[in-house]
Formats: C-alpha cells, structure tokens, sequence
C-alpha cells in the first residue's frame, strides 16, 4: 500500500493506493499522526485507488474519531469503490465517518459547515 | 456438527497451507477470491467472504502465533451445494474460548478510540455460523457461508 499526501487550499489530502490490511494500517496511522501535528484542519481522504480495506484498516479511522472532534478537525473520505464502501456499512461505520462519492462533494460539505 | 455436513456432495475443495507473517495476508486473500470466482456469488459477497477469512488469519497471526514467522496455518474451502465451509487450521496453537468472547460495541469502540475490535464482529456479521474446534493443540476455525448454487 502506498500514501500520498498533498495540500490543496485549506484541505490536506492523504490518497490511500492498494490493500489497508494488518500489514500496512500503520503507515495510515502514520499519515494521520503527520496532519494532525501539522495542524491541519481539514483531512481528506482520497479512496480512489483503495482496493482492499479490513478492520485494521477500519481501525485507524476509528481510532481518530474522538480526536477530530475535540480538535474540530473537518474529515471524509470521498472516491470510495463499492467493495470498500461496503466494508464501512456493514458495522454502520458509514454513520459515523463521513463518506462522499469525489472529492467535490467531500469539500462542499466542508464549504457548507463553515457558512 | 462439521461432520454431518460430509454428508453432502463437495462440490470443490481447496486447501492452501503458508506461514503465519502479515505479508502473506494478501496471498491467503488472492487464495480465497480465486476459489470463489468459479461460484455464482456477487462481487460484494466474495469481498466480504474474503474479509471475513482475513479477519480470522491475521488474528493467528497478530494475537495466536504472537508474529512466529516459522508456525504454519492452513485454510481449506468446501463448496456444498447451499453453503461454502472455510477451515482455517491453527497448528500448535493454545485453547481459544470463544464462548467467552464478548462483542464489543461500535460505540464502546468509538468512546476508546480503539483500532482493534472489529475484526471478529465484522466476521459474526458476515457468516452465518462461527465456531472454533480445538484439539491436538491446535485450532480450528469453522466458517459457514450459506448460500445458493455453489458453483456454476
């Protein structure tokens, strides 16, 4: 699995390419730990290129949650193929991370928010 | 209960044996998806299938072998005519209570901000039955999948 990441205007974007399985969540992990040090605000998440997410990739997002809240950190995760998103709904996590078909509608909501 | 399903016609049967290493995850995955593209199950179905079998691999891997890069694990897939069988074998492996395991919640999960938890829930939610055999210390894990026609 590879991470990209990129900064776009206000949004930082970590693009995930490949398998998020036991063997790579940590890299994410990493990659968010990055962000949220460098005090970014608003993270997307660009799943283009994921083709594979298990629980310890779940796990990461998961895990961030409580933080993005109490530091009022913007997140979604936009792009996502059908197989993926399918992983995220069977628990009901699509209720409680913030999905999007692209990256337009991730940054509209942002937009929105802020009004 | 596993051997009254004998009893039935397999369909097919494939087995594939490697070492308990996280890498290998992906190969076991490659394994599972290949079996099951010869059935008439949806893509949505083989990857949630898929998972469930990862879910139960990496947890020998993480949890059982503790990441021993020498211990051996085995995953054996039975097609029956209306259900799908996933042996996954955990050789020298100690006694798993899985009577005693607790789900956790999503919000429990959430409230702790944990990244474990998941994997055997997501497992519960994607088989229809979940159940461990030990003997001769070692582990087997029995995942049933109803389905349909098994093969085309």
């Amino acid at each position: 699995m590879k991470i990209d990441t990129q900064k776009e205007s206000s949004f930082y974007i970590i693009a995930i390419d490949g398998d998020l399985d036991a063997s790579s969540s940590i890299v994410l992990d990493t990659a968010i730990m990055e962000a949220i040090g460098r005090d970014e605000k608003a993270i997307l998440f660009d799943c283009n290129a994921l083709s594979y997410i298990s629980s310890a990739g779940l796990g990461v997002f998961m895990s961030y949650l409580n933080e993005f809240e109490q530091q009022q950190i913007y997140s979604a995760l936009y792009s996502l193929n059908p197989k993926v998103k399918n992983v995220f709904e069977i628990l009901g996590l699509d209720q409680l991370i913030q999905i999007y078909a692209d990256k337009q509608e991730a940054i509209s909501r942002f937009n929105a928010a802020e009004l | 209960m596993q051997i009254s399903k004998r009893l039935f016609p397999v369909l097919m049967q494939q087995s594939y044996k490697t070492y308990c290493q996280r890498n290998n995850l992906k190969h076991i995955r490659a394994f599972v998806e290949k079996t099951l593209a010869n059935t008439t199950l949806s893509d949505i179905e083989i990857n949630q299938i898929v998972l469930a079998v990862d879910e139960i691999c990496a947890n020998l891997i993480i949890h059982s072998q503790k990441g021993n890069p020498k211990a051996e694990m085995e995953i054996i897939i039975e097609c029956l005519p209306e259900e799908i069988i996933f042996q996954i074998i955990d050789f020298d492996a100690s006694f798993f209570d899985f009577s005693a395991y607790k789900e956790p919640t999503i919000t429990g999960i959430k409230k702790e901000g944990r990244k474990g938890g998941m994997g055997l829930l997501l497992v519960n939610s994607i088989m229809d039955e979940v159940e461990v055999v030990h003997r001769h210390n070692t582990n087997t894990w029995y995942l049933t999948k109803k389905i349909g026609l098994a093969t085309t």
